[in-house]
């Protein structure tokens, strides 16, 4: 039934579905790396080898996994919060068949060494032509259904998502600037230090708003309605989502501590990056206190588990973030896995938990059921996922400064006390920690795919009608 | 440091525009009610629409602030 009278839930379910797939690909590729770094034989040939498949893995689970949840929750969010249906079901599908084509271009090329050489936006020129068309068309779609809304308010998670679809193009714009020379083969337009600083211009804004904004967006809507409950305050998050876009672009220069980029600008980087635990931290707390007064919820539901953790996990990188900042443990974090450490408490903690929890709370509705085929392996779920997370969290800690602390180790007449080697091998133990980790993580997603299954045959596909809403006298 | 002659421009262009956004969005009346919204989301019932035995969709009229009447 494709009328006015009902929501899109087609390109909704198309998108949560595929969160899914890609999330058990990309959490794969990830636990395939991992095991390669303990297991250095398992690099198979060139193909398959760790410098080709760790860029498959972050894309795959950046913008395959995370990106299909964020356009999945967006569309539903947009949809039920405006009271009418996406201004476009062409366009939206295109959204669909095109973004799915870009992850499967970058899957078939990234391991075939095609590359840009940049980090979080490998990609050849082809596909990032492609990937533009395709996020203006879903710009067009978010936007046209907000202009088209019927209810005057425009919620706040609707603005969250709103900032990350605008900042994405403009980042992506920006940052892909290239030169062409073959097919298959492009230099960046920039050169050098500016090369870098663009990349990590790119790079840190691509954590505020992709990683960050977009699910603090998911996090607005799904929290209190799994909740059952308002947001713990409104007026917050309406500040929260101020003050970070407008802090969030200035703290990019931690990525550079100590590189070529000018010592003044590394000092401001430092101190917005601490600036911003304030509002990191008042959306954390906004979104926890939503909880207030039902407390007990926690024990039984495990989807609020699920959300309630995304944000506590939020809360810890937030605040390992800005330490991380300042210049003098920098000067110990940095090319430490101390830093891969940090980004996966955001990664798996946040994006994932927060990205897991939502869809356990959307895809039986898409399907006119209740619930989930089993809570009891939601339940089971999120156990693996918060095992997983702290095995993978706690073994990059202790390797990272471990690491840190052994670099910088000089004996009494000024030489080094340990060979590069030496922290190789102290990493070790901790390297095959992080793989069992990851692996606990990927078995909870598994168990996801298969409550998704279940549910989705026992379910009917609908589009669900749309409320009427009474035109003000 | 050439690069910081095009990303702080650009980055102080973009809090402009983020501030004109803000301007614009507060004089539009967005953030006049700071309470009622929080209850809008709750008041949309997306729970699975059961059809009724008589066939009819269980349907509830709202007002546009969400109340249902
Ligand atoms: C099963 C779960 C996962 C495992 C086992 C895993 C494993 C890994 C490994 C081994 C690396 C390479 C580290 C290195 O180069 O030394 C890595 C990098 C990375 N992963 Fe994951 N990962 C997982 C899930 C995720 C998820 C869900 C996300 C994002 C939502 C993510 C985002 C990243 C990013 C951004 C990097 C690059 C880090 C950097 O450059 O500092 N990972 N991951
Ligand atoms: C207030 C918030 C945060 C601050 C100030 C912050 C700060 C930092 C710092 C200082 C680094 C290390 C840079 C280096 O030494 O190379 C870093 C790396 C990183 N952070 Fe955060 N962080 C914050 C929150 C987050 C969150 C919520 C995520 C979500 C997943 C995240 C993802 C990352 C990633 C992916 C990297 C690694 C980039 C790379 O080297 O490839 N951060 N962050």
């Amino acid at each position: 039934m494709d009328n006015q009278a009902t929501y899109n839930y087609k390109v909704v379910r198309q998108f949560a579905l595929m969160t899914v797939v890609w999330g058990i690909v990309g959490m794969l590729l990830g636990v395939l790396i991992a095991s390669q770094l303990v297991w250095p034989d398992l690099n198979f040939g060139p193909y398959f080898h760790f410098g080709r498949l760790r860029a498959l893995h972050t894309s795959g689970v950046i913008f395959a996994f995370g990106g299909c949840g964020l356009i999945a929750t967006s569309y539903y969010v947009v949809q039920r919060t405006c009271n009418v249906r996406l201004i476009s079901d062409k366009l939206a599908a295109f959204t669909f068949w095109g973004y799915q084509a870009v992850i499967v271009a970058c899957v078939i090329t990234y391991p075939l060494g095609i590359t840009f050489n940049k980090e979080y936006a490998e990609m050849e020129w082809p596909i990032k032509i492609l990937l533009a068309i395709v996020w203006v068309a879903y710009a067009i779609v978010f936007f046209g259904t907000i202009a088209k809304r019927k209810v005057k308010h425009i919620y706040v998670a609707n603005w969250f998502y709103g900032a990350f679809i605008l900042a994405v193009t403009l980042l992506h714009v920006v940052n892909s600037a290239f030169i062409p020379v073959t097919m298959w083969k492009s230099y960046s337009a920039y050169a050098g230090a500016v090369d870098a600083m663009v990349q990590w211009w790119y790079g840190h804004n691509a954590v505020g708003f992709f990683l960050t904004a977009g699910f603090l967006g998911m996090m607005y809507y799904f929290v209190p309605k799994q909740a059952g409950r308002p947001i713990y305050s409104y007026r917050l998050s309406v500040v929260h989502f101020w003050a970070l876009s407008f802090t969030y672009m200035w703290a990019g220069p931690h990525h550079l501590h100590y590189t070529a980029l000018p010592d003044w600008t590394q000092s401001l980087g430092m101190v917005f990056s601490v600036i911003l635990l304030a509002p990191s931290w008042g959306g954390m707390i906004n979104g926890i206190m939503t909880l207030s007064g039902a407390w007990h919820k926690l024990r039984t539901d495990p989807i609020l588990k699920f959300l309630i953790t995304a944000l506590s996990f939020y809360g810890m990188s937030t605040f390992e973030g800005p330490m991380m900042a300042i210049k003098t443990v920098n000067a110990l974090s940095h090319y430490t896995d101390w830093t891969v450490g940090h980004v996966h408490s955001g990664a798996l903690g946040w994006v994932a938990m927060i990205t897991i929890g939502s869809m356990y709370y959307l895809i039986p509705r898409l399907f006119n059921r209740d619930q989930m085929h089993s809570v009891k392996l939601i339940e089971v779920h999120f156990w693996m996922a918060t095992l997983g997370t702290v095995l993978y969290i706690s073994s990059m800690w202790i390797a990272g400064v471990t690491q840190g602390l052994m670099w910088r180790a000089v004996n009494p007449d000024g030489t080094l006390t340990y060979a590069f080697i030496d922290a190789v091998k102290a990493t070790h133990p901790y390297y095959f920690v992080r793989a069992l980790g990851g692996l606990c993580f990927l078995g909870g997603m598994v168990l996801m795919l298969y409550n998704v299954l279940r549910t989705v045959t026992e379910g009917k596909a609908v589009d669900a009608r749309i409320p009427a809403v009474a035109a003000h006298a | 440091m050439e690069s910081l002659y095009l990303l702080i421009p650009l980055s102080v262009v973009l809090v402009f525009v983020i501030g004109i956004i803000f301007w614009w969005s507060v004089r539009g009346g967005q953030f006049d009610d700071l309470e009622g919204p929080a209850y809008r989301i709750l008041h949309d019932d997306d729970a699975p629409q059961k059809e009724r035995a008589d066939g009819a969709d269980i349907q509830k009229t709202r007002d546009a602030d969400g109340d249902e009447r």
